[in-house]
């Protein structure tokens, strides 16, 4: 018995790679591969009984920020703009020592997040320029080039304490 | 007559592209895994706001996302448009972060690198410090202190 040889078709398979292509370029596009940056904070501990630690007024600063987002800044009205400028005279020159210095930040529960954050970052600004002074005369490089354990060091000397007061219970004694 | 017949074209043997969806294909394969879609889709309108003295957040792994802002539009008629917490895909309350926060450590396979753990907070810039307050105080009770705050670059404005 004669067997007919069936004739299979050929599938082109050239425009395969022409719909993975596409599909690639569509994955490629749309890995959005974002990167997340934010102001880091390392949240004070929690403790179930408040006890107050009693500080030298000089070494603190205090910054009050009410319902309407006015600053109070040692019982002053302030403006953010100032903040920087005042966080570094508290560091180098009010203070018996950078390293008592303490910021003492309060807000409302009616504060807005922006203007807490905006508050939170001149404080950090004060800092970052002192650590960046600092490290250009110790080591004669910007802090952000600094290695870990040289910004430690750095940090040492100036640590940056943000004491956050809760917002429902007001206890500064000016 | 020889006995070896000569073919009769010379030329550059064409080179066959069969395998080129195969090749295309692997790489589109590794797209697709590494490919993060958003881990979760964000229900409530979040408008970081800037800060210049910010850092990025390193191991992607080890961070937690907590969300806060309004409702989008869809969930205002159930929920109105007060500020909400959103963990993982669901709104929630303040209380239900010590929970979320043990379910997030365990995802993380090293003890070792949970202490390294940071919690992102994608916190919408209109947003009263009330509700991020109550969120900081349930960090702090449960001793999860490393926090950043998501914030746009100034100078990329």
């Amino acid at each position: 018995m004669k067997t007919k040889k069936r004739v299979v078709p050929v599938v082109s398979a050239g425009s395969l790679a022409d719909v993975a292509f596409l599909l690639l370029i569509f994955f490629l596009v749309a890995t959005t591969i974002q990167t997340d940056s934010g102001l880091n904070v390392l949240l004070p501990a929690w403790t179930e009984d408040n006890t107050t630690q009693d500080v030298e007024n000089r070494n603190v600063l205090s910054i009050i920020i009410n319902s309407e987002n006015e600053l109070l800044v040692e019982g002053k009205q302030a403006q953010l703009s100032d903040l920087q400028a005042r966080t570094e005279q508290l560091i180098l020159k009010e203070a018996e020592s950078p390293k008592l210095a303490i910021v003492s930040l309060q807000n409302d529960n009616g504060t807005s997040y922006e203007t807490y954050l905006a508050v939170y970052n001149e404080i950090k600004a004060g800092y970052n320029h002192i650590w960046d002074n600092e490290s250009l005369r110790r080591f004669g490089q910007h802090y952000d080039d600094l290695d870990k354990r040289s910004q430690i060091d750095v940090r040492k000397n100036y640590p940056l304490v943000i004491s956050e007061v809760e917002p429902s219970s007001i206890a500064i004694s000016q | 007559m020889s006995k070896f017949k000569k073919k009769g074209k010379k030329g550059a043997p064409a080179i066959t592209t069969a395998s080129l969806p195969d090749i295309v294909f692997m790489l589109l394969f590794f797209f697709m895994v590494v490919t993060k879609m958003r881990d979760s889709e964000i229900m409530v309108k979040i408008q970081v706001p800037n800060a210049s003295e910010i850092q990025k957040l390193e191991k992607k792994s080890l961070v937690t996302h907590i969300y806060i802002g309004s409702p989008v539009d869809k969930y205002v008629p159930q929920l109105g448009s007060a500020p909400r917490i959103q963990l993982n895909d669901q709104f929630a309350e303040a209380t239900q972060i010590p929970l979320f926060i043990a379910n997030e450590k365990t995802k993380v396979v090293r003890a070792k690198d949970r202490d390294k753990m940071t919690c992102a907070m994608r916190v919408d810039k209109g947003v009263k410090m009330g509700i991020v307050t109550d969120v900081k105080t349930e960090l702090r009770k449960i001793d999860f202190r490393k926090v950043s705050y998501l914030a746009t670059d100034l100078g990329d404005q």
